[in-house]
């Protein structure tokens, strides 16, 4: 029998790029300006996830809640060897905080079949690494986070390497289990050039409705959307059909999700800019490094 | 979720592994002291373990007014499930007003666990908190003496404050090593409540088979004096460099994040955002470009030296000693010049 695997993948900026460019005058982030990433680690539960359809035999369904051009993530997944995507979108869900979103995500998980549930440990731009550990609570599910290795699986058990900082750990639990992964876990394979010709061409019911508008940008809304339906039905039939959920289909309770959802609020945001109260040049020379340490010496900063 | 809770304590999440309190609750003593005193309310931290009383007096020590104390066999090595359970029925009995958390592998692990079961809010890996007010945009209406739960953000590009306006306890992790330890107070007196909680084996849903922790290579907290090298430092080999300047003034070998992915030297001596974060005398920064996520770590130096070719590099903006050169003539030239000194005094 094959393990059900469930993968929440996040599209994330890419923090590491941003430069003074991407902030606004007032401090906060142009997310526009930024460019979209595969969250790094969520490529490693990924690819364990992979390592276990490999080694046990499994079907990978990749989850992600974000904008309707989040799905680009859910492709790459496919890519790389997912068998499922499903994106969550719907603007109710927008300014949804860690809370929020576990929220919403344990709704979606109504329509899943799981044993395995693998998250990376965190995303990069809020680096919480609390949405894992907070869905794991909802569904009723045993966590190990900071999963690096996985040893076993079987007889309805995973045993599991964590890396605990300094050291690891080897533990067991039964099934079914969430896993955040670490990004020393693995390394993620490439996609494969067959899979990439196949799903290059999945598509999400708004991103078809969106294609057929462009075609046809006078037609009667109606017609529009038959002849959307009917081309999404054909796609499904190919397995190319990204499913696309919003609260009303997962039957969310509107008031823990979104921004009234979530008991955390932004206060105030502000850039960071570190600068030295005094500094001096210092000549890269004999002479001007043997003042620096006589100075140094003199306020006692080295003993 | 509990209401706002004026009268409510402020908590401390007291973690401990085999009777040793773990550094990161205790350096969160004096913040939450100081929380506790502006909201005019009681201290507490919350003890759980198998024999663990003899480390509550050592939590007054550190500023708490109160132990709430959980002692049982099963909680004697931390499981998630157990431990959430545990902490989340305290939670319900007392209703705090405030929870805090180490951040540390274990407080995150806990922390969003019991914000879910109470459905209040969480921020993680603050670098800093505060009381503080805030007016609603929408209704013109004023929370006061609310928990500034302050964090960078968006790989430590800004700066977020965050707060919980209404669903509470307001509950917060703090990053390692970014507040200073107090000083113990053997004079303190509190009050040591025990508390009875079921705990059955079906609370442990989770073997461990086998744990292996070793000692950290380098105590980088605990180092007066910082030698860093970077990217820039070029190769495992020429690393000698750095371990050469640092023996020669006393100090602890570090790396930059890029410096440890390149191999050239153990993650324990990573400093930054996702490394450890010091408060040195002197950080001495070689090869280092000085990546936010870097400066994040390092940049509550008392004095710091930077030496890099690339005079646009980030790193001199936070520099007190700005050095722009070859490092692989600046740093045997700095070597030789401590080793003249020495002599001389």
């Amino acid at each position: 029998m094959d393990y059900n695997c469930v993968v929440l993948i996040k599209q994330v900026p890419d923090t590491k790029r941003i430069t003074g460019q991407v902030m606004n005058d007032d401090g906060t982030v142009k997310r526009s300006a930024l460019p979209a990433v595969f969250n790094p680690e969520d490529l490693n539960a990924l690819e364990l996830a992979l390592e276990i359809k490999d080694k046990y035999g499994a079907r990978i369904t990749t989850v992600t809640m974000g904008l309707p051009a989040a799905s680009d993530v859910l492709r790459e997944a496919l890519f790389r060897g997912a068998d499922d995507a499903v994106l969550i979108t719907d603007p109710r869900c927008a300014a949804s905080d860690t809370l929020a979103t576990s929220y919403i995500l344990s709704c979606a998980f109504k329509r899943l079949d799981y044993d395995i549930v693998l998250c990376g440990r965190q995303a990069i731009d809020g680096d919480t690494a609390q949405v894992g550990p907070q869905l794991a609570e909802k569904l009723g599910v045993t966590q190990i986070t900071y999963v690096e290795q996985l040893i076993d699986l079987g007889a309805g058990t995973i045993t599991a390497r964590r890396n605990i900082g300094n050291g690891f750990q080897r533990v067991k639990a039964s099934l079914p289990v969430l896993l955040t992964v670490v990004g020393d876990a693995n390394e993620p394979r490439v996609a494969a050039a067959r899979k990439m010709m196949k799903f290059k061409k999945a598509r999400t019911p708004i991103e078809i409705f969106a294609q057929m508008r462009a075609e046809n940008p006078i037609a009667d809304e109606n017609k529009m959307r038959k002849l959307a339906d009917k081309r999404a039905a054909q796609l499904d039939e190919k397995g190319l059909l990204i499913k696309q959920w919003d609260l009303d289909c997962l039957d969310a309770d509107l008031n823990w999700c979104g921004q009234g959802g979530s008991p955390t609020k932004v206060h105030r945001i502000q850039s960071v800019v570190l600068t030295a109260k005094e500094s001096k040049s210092i000549e890269p020379t004999a002479e001007g490094l043997a003042d620096m340490i006589h100075e140094l010496i003199a306020d006692k900063t080295i003993a | 979720m509990i209401e706002v809770n004026r009268q409510g304590e402020v908590w401390v999440f007291a973690e401990q592994h085999n009777g040793r309190l773990e550094e990161t609750p205790l350096e969160l003593m004096s913040k939450a002291r100081h929380l506790a005193d502006t909201l005019g309310v009681k201290l507490a931290a919350a003890l759980l373990g198998d024999r663990a009383k003899n480390l509550a007096q050592t939590l007054i020590r550190y500023g708490a007014d109160k132990v709430y104390l959980v002692e049982h066999p099963l909680l004697g090595h931390y499981q998630t499930n157990s431990y959430a359970k545990v902490l989340f029925d305290l939670i319900h009995k007392h209703k705090p007003q405030i929870v805090l958390y180490g951040a540390t592998i274990v407080g995150r692990d806990l922390a969003p666990r019991i914000a879910s079961a109470t459905k209040a809010g969480l921020t993680a890996d603050c670098t800093d908190l505060q009381i503080g007010d805030h007016t609603t945009v929408k209704d013109g209406k004023l929370h006061d003496n609310l928990l500034f739960q302050i964090r960078p953000a968006f790989g430590g590009n800004i700066i977020a404050t965050i707060i919980n306006l209404d669903r509470w306890p307001q509950m917060a992790t703090v990053r390692e090593g970014v507040m200073p330890m107090p000083d113990p107070d053997a004079s303190r007196k509190g009050q040591i409540i025990t508390e009875t909680v079921k705990v059955e084996q079906k609370d442990l849903p989770l073997q461990i088979l086998e744990e292996h922790k070793r000692p950290k290579k380098v105590d980088l907290k605990a180092a007066r004096i910082i030698v860093a090298g970077g990217a820039g430092v070029g190769s495992r080999d020429n690393f000698k460099l750095i371990w050469d300047l640092a023996n020669c003034l006393g100090a602890a070998p570090a790396a930059t994040r890029a410096a440890v992915d390149l191999g050239f030297i153990d993650h324990d001596h990573q400093v930054g955002q996702t490394g450890t974060t010091v408060r040195p005398s002197l950080y001495v920064a070689v090869g280092i470009s000085g990546a936010i996520q870097h400066q994040a770590g390092m940049s509550q130096s008392a004095k710091i030296v930077a030496v890099n070719s690339d005079p646009e590099a980030p790193i001199f903006d936070i520099a007190h000693y700005k050095i722009v050169g070859d490092l692989n003539q600046v740093v045997p030239m700095m070597i030789k010049a401590v080793k003249e000194k020495s002599i001389k005094d």
